[in-house]
């Protein structure tokens, strides 16, 4: 069973959903951000989000896109991407880690060798935001073959009637991008994502996370009262941005406010549906 | 007049591309994100069904003629064919239609499509700013709201467009992002794009992007190599022996190549900007310098670091300042059939001035790189050769830049 699987299969037999935070590789800086890293699973990450930095990341709004130019600018490539989730491994070998990024980067570096290099690194799944199913040939066998988890995007504009489509040969779980937007603008109320859910259920018994506009604990909380996971991004990123000093560099409170922030909404995950 | 979608083409053809897939060879496709991919099938249906549609081509028919001016002469360039001394020059002027370029091509034909899919908004990137000023202008035609995304650095170089724009009753958004020229332009577009998928539609200004962009707007720029075609043929009897144009995503190349491809004798050269110079860090020849990768819903040649991140262009022309260019030219350079060479800025520029003072016409900087090229080989050539070159765009966008790299102060 992979990673992924198991540790759904696990927050499942304890009834409750999952966090999934994200950060950027390298942004601020590679010490900084492999420190968040590290602290994301005791403040109660379920599973992490590694965003890959590329320069034209299409489906991001500013947030997330300041975050990879800073990465970009600290020197971050898919490579050293990779090596980051090497050494959070040697400390972690349960919270499985799920990249999300572009296609570009993964091209360049060489499709096969990426999916061999990820796999030995320690990377369970993979997001690639401008590989929709139509296009996915030229990975997901590369993929699957490495033992990397494909998952798919599912947004509001796929109707029923391509929704089998796009997750044949998904695994992992699905990633249901919760508002027709870009990340971190907007969010889904609560009835958009209850009317959502079904639509997905009907065709894979996947577990699905929700996506895109998540930012507070009340948020994520209700993300998960409806679906398996929640991911926030944009939010986080937000909140290590204010920690930031006037140069963009680290300080002293960015790691610790960054965990504070995930402890926040781990709490409001693992009690949403407590009261239910 | 000629019909301005081609006819469809025969087997054993290079025009029969795409694939089902919007493939050319291993080029080309539909890398976006799944909110956008219920979008493109539909525009791609509802292209198809337009494109069998005769009321639709009707349609087009008349507003090419009776709104851009079409069909654009064929100007047999006598004192510049004198001045090299060699080949016989002829000039596409799609300078002449309404706006001053070739983007207005493939705006009409959009319009009309964005019309029949109930669409009521209309988004654009632009470069140069003629094709934004293109896409402003049939959206006043037809009265539908216009947002246009610019690079913060190409609003600064093409004043006069951004204004023209504006007048048309067009929304500029001025693009930070990057280093605020084409590409970001693009990423922004799209960004609003995803965010206003039901009412909005994105009129692409090259044969670039996702498919069905590639193929369509080719088959809206088709107009100029089929008219090119038949007036050459009325005026010397014959297909010229080389064709010229210049590639930026690559859209006034594709429309004069395309009816060229199965005239296996022609040769076809596109021509990107070299700027500084190819062994520099500063141009925008992807073809020439780049290798494949996918940017902006295609794979295609790009301009990218190791890793694989995109570089920013750099040319003197706005217009050609893409480190992509339509798969389409990806594949033809691939399979040989297209040559592809380069100009410099400084070899543009010289050939604005030589176009000027032996022809009277005034060509935009992005053709100049054309007319750059043609200087290059004309002189070589027997003089019943026939060069044929498309001067896709008129100049007075860049008399600023142009003085400017001259030492003119306005």
């Amino acid at each position: 069973m992979s990673r992924i699987a198991a540790r759904f299969a696990q927050l499942s037999k304890e009834g409750r959903g999952a966090l999934i935070p994200f950060l950027e590789a390298w942004d601020p800086d590679h010490e900084t951000s492999a420190a968040m890293l590290a602290g994301m699973p005791a403040a109660g990450a379920d599973l992490i989000e590694i965003g890959v930095p590329f320069s034209d990341p299409m489906a991001d709004g500013p947030i997330i896109q300041a975050a990879g130019k800073r990465a970009l600018k600290a020197g971050a490539t898919l490579a050293r991407t990779l090596a980051m989730v090497r050494e959070f491994r040697a400390g972690d070998t349960a919270t499985p880690i799920v990249l999300m990024g572009y296609l570009n980067p993964i091209l360049s570096y060489g499709t096969e060798r990426f999916c061999t290099d990820a796999a030995a690194a320690g990377v369970d799944g993979l997001i690639v935001v401008d590989l929709p199913a139509e296009e996915s040939d030229l990975l997901a066998p590369l993929a699957a073959r490495a033992g990397l988890d494909i998952i798919r995007l599912v947004a509001p504009t796929t109707n029923d009637a391509r929704m089998p489509h796009v997750l044949d040969g998904s695994s992992g779980f699905v990633y249901y991008v919760a508002i027709t937007g870009i990340t971190g603008t907007r969010s889904a109320s609560g009835e958009e994502l209850s009317a959502a859910l079904p639509r997905i259920r009907r065709v894979t018994r996947l577990p699905v996370a929700i996506g895109f506009g998540v930012r507070t604990p009340a948020q994520a909380a209700e993300a998960v009262r409806v679906a398996d996971a929640a991911v926030v991004a944009s939010a986080l990123i937000d909140t290590m941005a204010g920690t930031l000093d006037a140069k963009g560099r680290a300080t002293a409170t960015t790691v610790s406010t960054v965990l504070a922030g995930v402890k926040a909404l781990a709490e409001a995950v693992r009690a949403a549906r407590a009261g239910a | 007049m000629n019909t301005p979608i081609p006819p469809p083409p025969l087997a054993n053809s290079l025009r029969t591309g795409p694939d089902e897939r919007g493939h050319f060879g291993p080029f080309g496709g539909r890398f976006v994100a799944e909110t956008l991919m219920p979008l493109i099938l539909e525009v791609e249906a509802a292209y198809r069904a337009a494109r069998a549609d005769p009321s639709f081509q009707a349609e087009i028919e008349r507003l090419l003629r009776d709104y851009v001016g079409r069909p654009s002469p064929l100007w047999f360039a006598e004192r510049l064919s004198e001045e090299l001394g060699g080949a016989r020059i002829y000039f596409k002027r799609d300078e002449l239609n309404h706006t001053g370029a070739h983007k207005i091509n493939s705006c009409v034909g959009q319009i009309l499509l964005a019309r029949r899919m109930g669409k009521t908004r209309i988004i654009a990137e632009t470069g140069a700013g003629q094709h934004g000023v293109a896409t402003a202008t049939v959206c006043a035609l037809f009265g539908l709201p216009c947002t246009v995304y610019m690079g913060a650095t190409d609003v600064e170089r093409q004043k006069p467009n951004v204004f023209r724009m504006k007048l048309l009753g067009a929304e500029v958004r001025p693009v930070t992002s990057g280093a605020g020229t084409l590409k970001d332009a693009m990423n922004e577009a799209l960004r609003d794009w995803v965010a206003n998928v039901r009412d909005t539609y994105y009129l692409i200004g090259t044969v670039a992007g996702p498919h069905p962009y590639p193929m369509m707007v080719r088959d809206f720029q088709c107009v100029i190599g089929e008219e090119a075609k038949a007036q050459l043929e009325a005026a010397t009897g014959r297909l010229p022996d080389v064709a010229v144009a210049c590639i930026g995503g690559g859209s006034n190349a594709m429309g004069l190549f395309h009816p060229f491809l199965d005239d296996r004798a022609v040769r076809l050269i596109g021509v990107e900007a070299a700027g500084d110079g190819l062994d520099t860090e500063r141009h925008a020849a992807s073809l020439s310098r780049g290798r494949p990768g996918v940017l902006h819903g295609n794979r295609t040649y790009l301009l990218q670091d190791a890793d694989g991140q995109i570089q920013e262009a750099h040319s003197i022309s706005a217009g050609l300042d893409y480190p992509g260019v339509g798969p389409e030219h990806s594949w033809l350079h691939d399979i040989g059939r297209v040559e592809y060479a380069a100009a410099t800025d400084q070899e543009a520029l010289a050939a604005v001035q030589l176009c000027t003072r032996t022809e009277g016409i005034i060509p935009a900087l992005e053709p100049a790189h054309a007319l750059a090229h043609v200087a290059k080989i004309a002189p070589a050539m027997d003089r019943e050769a026939i060069v044929l070159m498309n001067l896709c765009g008129r100049g007075d966008k860049d008399i600023f830049t142009v003085a400017d790299a001259l030492g003119v102060k306005l």
